[in-house]
């Protein structure tokens, strides 16, 4: 019951925020109902409910073990977005409250659907409830990107249904009786036939790796994130992301069932491993700094990718970097939603001396970019060095030298463009913008609380969490 | 026997689409493909229960009546009549389109299928389908013809779910096409804006965001 309200609950929201008659106080219905799903997250987390392996919808283990943090950053990014709209009176809010809160309620879904059908109608049903959000700005820029974002997302979120279908139609001719369950579908096992389950699963990386924004597959994430505003770009990399990888997860579960396992596993690490190599030519190439952050996520989804390719191990180190990334992008694409604001330009070419404009905003990119590029002792740098042992141990010498060679260069990409907009004295041009930001606690708080959890994350990660990770590694990898 | 011959008439529709450098044309051959597509659940079902009725029914309406008609709407309001300088040429994507359908049919013998879609062509004209609404996103500037494109594709996919129709719950039915209605008006919004923002469907011009 408590896991359907996760669901109804925003949704209902939505709603009222479509209903609600002022633009001046409808923002607050956003933390409001952000609040009482994180609570019922946290509820959940720590006391799960029993899950019955025929159920179409559930919290089992793996959405116990994503959910709360998607839940954790829609809030304060909701927090975020009230001070957000306020600033942001020339535009109406209406729509964008009422998808906000769609998309919340969707993913929730998404992250619960136990069935190959269900699984499929909520990631869609959040890719299309995320166009609205993205072109906010209503800018012929924005526009660009979100065409972009309709047509590759659109094209993938096709061949996800397609290879949904192809999978459906191995169990099948398996002699399956029509029942699309993955607790269904995995009992199936080396009963799917074996032709088939390699055409979905190529089709099922393909489309749901697009909405997770794997490279080659990636074009339109540096497009939407630059041109979104910050809160959707945070939500974006956070959680939409994030309901696409247990997708995979799931879905590659039962192909490890049908006994093509090894097969899953090196297109994974492959894929992994280009979107890493990807992410950091382009980011050694990128000017500006909210598209630095679209690589940046298709970097650390490389990373999953690369997790969920080394067996429960791995999926235990994706996840914790799950919530290592999250937590950390929410707070970059806050601050440099600050600084974008503060500057009107998201160009290095004419940002200049962000330390002197939005001191704060600046401290806190400065920051978070250490923490998203691996540093101790933020969250990123233990879950991605769990992954390194991981794979280590699972003899993938050659694959760590290169994540390694990646992060290097990432490293150089990011710190390049942050330090040139942090760094030198402020363009005179730029001079005249100040007036339309003041640092208030409400722009300045979110982000900062986001960089506090990434370093709690890391340095004191909860038993309990590790519980939840270790219990999903073995939904996903039962122990025979 | 009925259901290969319409099939059939699918692909060549297909070639249809690629070929015709209009896109009223274009649009035409897709709206009849989804007036074909819409007839198939009925000569596949053994008898005629209100749940085929109900797919068939919204098959024909939405893709062969109601999505042309916005796309008609979209092309007239910004009077354009023909794609001019494709990215792929229209010969060219006439034999990809050709080679595609040859391809299929040969490859979908390697597939294994149930004996009761043995005879059927669902698989290659699926796969070839597919690959039809590929080359035209692929190849086209305009945006309405990439939005045909992308129907195509969905075309091909409908296809392939005409073989679980009988097992799969209404579920996935469902969400075939509630993708297709909710996509269009998402896209209808979407292109309407581009042309407001742009004066133009020719997504050529949406270069600014280019590295």
């Amino acid at each position: 019951m408590r896991e359907i309200l996760l669901i109804v609950l925003p949704l209902v929201g939505a709603l009222v925020a479509a209903a609600w008659p002022s633009d001046r106080t409808r923002p607050w219905l956003l933390p409001v109902v952000g609040g009482a799903h994180l609570g019922l997250a946290m509820w959940l987390l720590a006391s799960p409910p029993v899950v019955s392996p025929g159920d179409w919808m559930g919290f089992d283990p793996l959405a116990r073990a994503v959910l709360p943090v998607v839940s954790l950053l829609f809030f304060i990014c909701a927090l975020y977005a009230v001070a957000y709209l306020r600033i942001r009176r020339d535009r109406p809010n209406r729509v964008f409250v009422a998808m906000l809160l769609t998309v919340i309620g969707l993913l929730s879904a998404g992250h619960q659907a136990r069935h190959l059908g269900l699984l499929w109608v909520g990631t869609e049903a959040v890719t299309l409830a995320a166009v609205p959000l993205l072109h906010f700005n209503d800018t012929p820029r924005s526009i660009e990107a979100t065409w972009k974002y309709l047509l590759v997302g659109g094209t993938g979120i096709a061949l996800s249904l397609l290879g949904s279908l192809c999978l459906g139609y191995a169990s099948l001719h398996g002699g399956g009786g029509g029942d699309m369950t993955f607790v269904a579908l995995t009992a199936q096992g080396t009963g799917l036939s074996l032709p088939w389950v390699r055409i979905a699963w190529v089709l099922l990386l393909v489309g749901y790796g697009t909405k997770m924004g794997l490279a080659p597959m990636h074009t339109w994430k540096p497009e939407a994130y630059g041109e979104a505003p910050g809160i959707v770009g945070a939500i974006l990399a956070g959680g939409v992301t994030t309901v696409a990888f247990t997708a995979i997860l799931r879905v590659r579960s039962v192909v490890g069932a049908a006994g093509a396992g090894a097969i899953a596993d090196r297109t994974l690490l492959i894929i992994g491993l280009f979107s890493m190599l990807v992410a950091a030519v382009f980011l050694l190439a990128t000017r500006n700094f909210k598209r630095m952050l679209g690589y940046s996520s298709v970097e650390h989804m490389g990373i999953l990718s690369i997790g969920a390719s080394l067996g429960a191990a791995g999926v235990w180190a994706a996840l914790f970097h799950v919530w290592s990334n999250s937590l950390t992008k929410g707070a970059l694409f806050l601050s440099a939603a600050n600084i974008r604001r503060a500057t009107g330009s998201a160009s290095v070419d004419d940002v200049r001396g962000a330390a002197v404009l939005t001191p704060r905003s600046a401290a806190l990119f400065v920051a978070g970019m250490f923490a998203v590029t691996a540093a101790p002792p933020f969250g990123p740098f233990f879950s991605e060095l769990r992954l390194i042992r991981v794979a280590l141990a699972d003899g993938q010498g050659v694959a760590v030298a290169m994540i390694l060679g990646c992060l290097l260069l990432a490293f150089f990409g990011i710190s390049r463009v942050v330090f040139a907009i942090v760094d030198g004295r402020p363009r005179p041009s730029a001079k005249k913008g100040i007036g339309r930001l003041a640092e208030a606690p409400g722009t300045i708080l979110p982000p900062l609380v986001f960089l506090g959890l990434s370093l709690w994350l890391g340095l004191f990660t909860p038993t309990l969490l590790q519980e939840v990770w270790s219990a999903a590694g073995l939904q996903l990898f039962p122990v025979p | 026997m009925n259901l290969n011959v319409l099939i059939g008439l699918a692909m060549g529709l297909n070639l249809l689409a690629l070929g015709s450098s209009r896109i009223p044309s274009v649009i035409r051959a897709m709206s009849v493909q989804g007036v074909l597509l819409g007839i198939m659940p009925v000569l596949l079902a053994t008898e005629l229960d209100w749940h085929v009725a109900i797919v068939a029914l919204a098959t024909v309406t939405g893709k062969g009546l109601v999505i042309p008609a916005l796309l008609r709407r979209a092309m007239r309001a910004v009077s354009i009549e023909r794609e001019v300088e494709p990215i792929v040429g229209f010969e060219l994507s006439l034999l990809l389109g050709a080679g595609a359908t040859i391809g299929a049919v040969a490859t979908a013998r390697w597939l294994p299928v149930l004996p009761e879609h043995s005879g059927t062509l669902l698989v290659p004209g699926a796969m070839a389908t597919v690959a039809t609404g590929f080359i035209l996103l692929v190849g086209r500037v305009k945006a309405i013809t990439q939005v045909c494109g992308y129907l195509i594709l969905e075309n091909g996919i409908y296809l392939f779910g005409l073989l679980l129709i009988r097992s799969t719950p209404v579920l996935v039915e469902a969400g075939v096409l509630l993708d297709v209605t909710v996509g269009v008006f998402v896209i209808g919004i979407i292109v309407d804006r581009i042309q407001r923002t742009f004066d133009s469907l020719d997504t050529r011009k949406l270069t600014a965001l280019r590295e």
